[in-house]
């Protein structure tokens, strides 16, 4: 019969809007700013920098070996290896960078700096709604801006977080555990493109 | 223009005849049109209602992807792939970690494997669905089919979310396996998720499927013969509406799709009605794989432990590693000089070439048509214009 299939067709709709009201499987809109979706542990939008206790200078786990700025693809991340040294989280001094800008307008949230990164310093933010009325300067962001406590990376990424802790740890523990023991291996040990887990023993306690 | 001969078919084309002057007309159709799917642009020669020729112009979103790759490291270019047919992140992922492998000789292990057959199945069906909404919102059917269709793609974007961080991008695979394990309760939500997309298939089908205004809109329409498939290259879920059985899943068996019990769906006439049901029973297929899938995964690792991240150089020598994506054969091509980035490489988009057909299809058909025969081509111009 001509128009049958139509019909049928409007039958669909009209269960889609019917059952609309009951089930939540077909109620999907979400009328944003107002509600939110909760967001899986998995999301990821931006990057920023690590740093451990309350001091966003003192506790920066970034050394400024500059890998992250080789690796990433569009080449949005910017830093200035600093002059002196400061001590990092297992008390050896490093060096900390003195500039970290990335251009997050540039930035395509691709995750390869955190992947890449040695010492557990960059990891990916939850915080999407960036907008800013400065087209050039506004995403831009600065160290300051960029700096987010431990802490906070356990609210947003706990399970991840928590394995980061884990693996941190063991690597105080194993500084702890033979002081300047291996002396001799500074140099291997503080060469900044070798990542911590395969750095020959460890270096001079601070 | 071709005289033709014994072994070369001939190829008549539509010429401008000597007409009565003023009877032709070119339209410029795009970049702009919202038919278009994207920046594309079409050279439409018109004679009344009635296409004379039809010229596809590309490049508004070149991107300089394939130079772009030469000059960052390999997996600086899986991020890129993903922004080739943004539809079908995981697909592309694939294809390049599956080309670099070869060239480096990287073992992926089980889990993985199953992984990937997972998602990309899962990108299958939100791509196929999400085409045919697009397809039926062509032919006037405003917003609802495309709603349904988006509504159930949604569940599947979760799904990507929640094992990669992103919906779209999701720059997941690596060469020697995936970056991480699925979290916990993933897989579970998987099986739900493919439970249920059977029954969206149904409702999906009923809505359109046997309708006649459909009918009489695409059977018929746009029809593209055998052979001019197989010479063209044509590849995916066109070929096999045109009745060529060629599922690259079937030929190369890559991956672990041997150990998968599924049909390759294929059409008899070759028109645009055909092109919609293959991707409807593709859909049921892909159902059938995951389930399967989704009931054997193993645990275990999910990366080649001899794989490394930074200072990654394969050794010299050149690969071709190609895949069954949602849309065709995609193909990465890749020349190694031993150094940190590849010294030649060349994606084979299956859209772009799919495309070359679109005017022998458009011929002597009406604009409204163009509009319809184009969305069952189903392109991303990401990929075309790379
Ligand atoms: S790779 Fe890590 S430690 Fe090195 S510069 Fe980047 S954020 Fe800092
Ligand atoms: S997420 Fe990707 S694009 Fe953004 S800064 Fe990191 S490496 Fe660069």
């Amino acid at each position: 019969m001509l128009g049958e299939a139509i019909i049928k067709g409007l039958a669909v709709t009209a269960k889609n809007f019917a059952l609309s009201y009951v089930s939540p499987e077909r109620l999907v809109t979400i009328q944003y700013p107002e509600e939110r979706q909760p967001l899986p542990e998995a999301t990821r939008q931006f990057p920023f920098l690590v740093y451990d206790g309350d001091d966003p200078h003192a506790g920066l786990r970034c050394v400024a070996c500059q890998i992250c700025e080789k690796e990433c693809p569009p080449q949005c991340i910017y830093i200035v290896k600093s002059k002196d040294k400061k001590p990092d989280h297992t008390g050896k001094p490093q060096f900390y960078p003195a500039v970290f800008d990335i251009d997050l307008s540039v930035c395509m949230s691709c995750q390869i700096c955190v992947e890449v990164c040695p010492f557990d310093a960059i990891k990916m933010d939850t915080e999407f709604e960036l907008s800013t009325t400065d087209r050039f300067a506004g995403l831009l962001y600065h160290k300051e801006q960029l700096a987010k406590s431990n802490a906070y990376y356990h609210k947003i990424h706990p399970t991840e977080a928590a394995e980061v802790d884990a693996r941190l740890a063991a690597e105080r523990a194993k500084v702890a555990a033979k002081p300047r023991a291996a002396s001799e291996t500074k140099a291997a040990a503080t060469a900044p493109a070798a990542p911590p887990a395969l750095a020959p023993g460890a270096a001079v306690a601070a | 223009m071709n005289a033709g001969s014994d072994t070369q078919p001939t190829r008549h084309q539509v010429r401008p005849k000597p007409n009565r002057e003023g009877d032709w007309l070119e339209v410029s159709m795009g970049p702009q049109h919202p038919s278009t799917h994207g920046v594309f642009r079409m050279d439409v020669v018109l004679e009344g209602e009635r296409v004379v020729r039809l010229k596809p112009v590309f490049g508004y979103l070149h991107r300089n992807h394939e130079k772009i790759a030469e000059g960052t490291t390999y997996l600086g270019s899986m991020p890129y792939t993903d922004r080739l047919d943004y539809f079908c992140s995981m697909t592309n992922n694939w294809a390049y970690a599956l080309a670099v492998e070869k060239l480096a000789g990287l073992q992926v292990p089980e889990r993985a494997e199953y992984l990937r057959v997972i998602l990309a199945e899962l990108t299958r069906l939100q791509n196929h669905a999400s085409l045919c909404g697009f397809l039926l919102q062509d032919m006037g059917a405003m917003g609802t089919p495309l709603m349904y269709a988006f509504r159930e793609r949604e569940k599947i974007l979760d799904l990507f979310e929640a094992i990669s961080g992103a919906r779209m991008m999701c720059n997941f695979m690596r060469f020697g396996g995936c970056r991480c394990d699925a979290p916990p309760g993933w897989l579970e939500q998987a099986r739900r998720v493919v439970d249920n997309f059977p029954r969206f298939l149904d409702e999906f089908e009923a809505l359109l499927s046997e309708n006649e205004i459909i009918m009489a809109r695409t059977q018929g329409v746009g029809v593209l013969p055998r052979d001019l498939a197989i010479n063209a290259g044509v590849t995916g879920p066109m070929l096999r509406a045109s009745g060529v059985n060629y599922d690259v899943r079937k030929v190369d068996r890559y991956g672990i799709y041997d150990r998968f019990e599924f049909k390759v769906p294929l059409g008899e006439h070759g028109d645009t009605y055909d092109r919609y049901m293959v991707r409807i029973l593709e859909m049921r297929q892909s159902v059938n794989i995951l389930k399967q899938a989704l009931a054997d995964i193993p645990p275990g690792p999910v990366m080649d432990p001899k794989a490394k991240l930074r200072g990654f150089r394969p050794k010299p020598g050149e690969a071709y590693a190609r895949i069954e994506a949602p849309k065709g054969e995609l193909g990465f091509y890749l020349i190694s000089d031993g150094g940190p980035n590849p010294y030649r490489y060349r994606v084979r988009p299956p859209s772009f070439i799919n495309l070359t057909v679109l005017e022998d299809m458009c011929l002597g058909h009406t604009v409204a048509d163009v509009v319809v025969i184009l969305g069952s081509v189903d392109i991303v111009m990401g990929e075309v214009d790379r």
